[in-house]
């Protein structure tokens, strides 16, 4: 499978579990934001390593909402703290699904650990995460994505050609933050 | 007034409803009243620059976050401040206990502990050392600012200052 197939199918099932999605800084998000663009995706455009700690303190702070981070392998080993952070708090609410291609894709390729035999979902399942397990394929993908905890999806390297994101920050932040924020001002709409 | 129930109420008088912690031993009075109140969702991290990014999550929830822990973790976090923090304009209150300064008995706090306020300074990020007696309106007021001007603020405490002085 490669990346951007994996990151359309995780984009379908945020859509349709009106789930917030925040995107890995690089390529995956540019790609993310090829496929589909929506209000409820977060684009990261620095901070390597921390959009499953976004997705964390999002999840935490709205648990009434599902959350969906699309990671790295480079990005989570450069952050493997989160593994354990994640599972001691394991919001029902929360997936973060890691895209391996086994290299830094954004950079050139350079290969990672992950390469050379270092197993995420062991790491994972070692760090407490109980749900931890591997997408080989699409299918397995479209099934994770039902869950929650972890999933390392299998991907092959290589960047598709799709342009840079054409917003700023601080219009990825605000829209993002109305689109996060909505359902609990529909909600006091309705209470009130 | 007792350092820490100063810097607690200056917490709660600002709302603070959302808490990242790398512990510090100055701190762990103060870690437990935030884990035991049920308004605070506390989330012990395993590295500071971790915080940054639960914070920051939290915050776009709509919570108002704090991160604690000792200035060593600031040297941690540099990067996530500038190209998370600043970046996106995503306020945060930092609650900072400051080592290797006077008084400080353990020789490796020494180098960063006299190079925090620079890295601050460099940083521009408003840095505030109230007294104890001082403290629960400055840690307020912090957050205030934070969250006007859509940054980071960090309040600096020393040894003196969870001595009580």
């Amino acid at each position: 499978m490669k990346r951007i197939e994996a990151i359309a199918l995780a984009a379908k099932a945020a859509q349709g579990q009106n789930a917030l999605l925040v995107c890995n800084i690089g390529f995956p998000s540019r790609e993310l934001y090829a496929v589909q663009d929506r209000s409820e995706n977060f684009y990261m455009l620095g901070s390597m390593g921390l959009a499953s700690s976004i997705g964390l303190g999002l999840a935490l702070a709205r648990p009434e909402r599902r959350v969906i981070v699309l990671d790295g392998d480079g990005a989570v080993l450069m952050n493997l703290g989160t593994l354990a952070t994640i599972a001691h708090q394991a919001p029902e609410n929360y997936l973060l699904v890691i895209l391996d291609n086994c290299c830094y894709g954004s950079t050139g390729s350079q290969p990672t650990c992950t390469c050379l035999g270092t197993d995420l979902e062991k790491m994972a399942s070692g760090a407490g995460v109980t749900s931890a397990r591997t997408a080989a394929n699409a299918e397995d993908l479209g099934l994770a994505l039902e869950g929650n905890g972890v999933v390392i999806a299998k991907v092959e390297p290589g960047n598709a050609d799709v342009p840079v994101i054409s917003l700023s920050p601080r219009e990825i932040l605000t829209k993002f933050m109305g689109a996060a924020l909505s359902t609990v001002s529909n909600q006091s709409m309705r209470q009130a | 007034m007792d350092p820490t129930l100063a810097v607690f109420r200056g917490l709660k008088r600002a709302g603070i409803d959302f808490a990242a912690s790398v512990p510090c031993v100055n701190l762990q009075q103060l870690l437990t009243m935030v884990s035991e109140d049920p308004a605070i969702i506390h989330v012990p991290v395993t590295r500071e620059e971790e915080g940054v990014g639960v914070c920051a999550g939290a915050w776009m929830g709509g919570r108002r976050p704090v991160l604690l822990m000792q200035n060593s973790g600031l040297g941690n976090s540099i990067n996530a401040l500038a190209s998370l923090d600043f970046l996106y304009k995503i306020p945060l209150l930092m609650i900072i206990s400051h080592r290797g300064c006077e008084g400080e008995p353990i020789v490796g706090q020494v180098p960063m502990g006299r190079l925090t306020p620079g890295l601050l300074e460099a940083m521009q990020i408003s840095r505030f050392s109230p007294a104890p007696d001082q403290a629960e309106e400055t840690v307020a007021w912090a957050w205030s600012l934070a969250a006007a001007e859509h940054k980071p603020v960090a309040v600096l405490l020393d040894l003196q200052f969870w001595r009580g002085r």
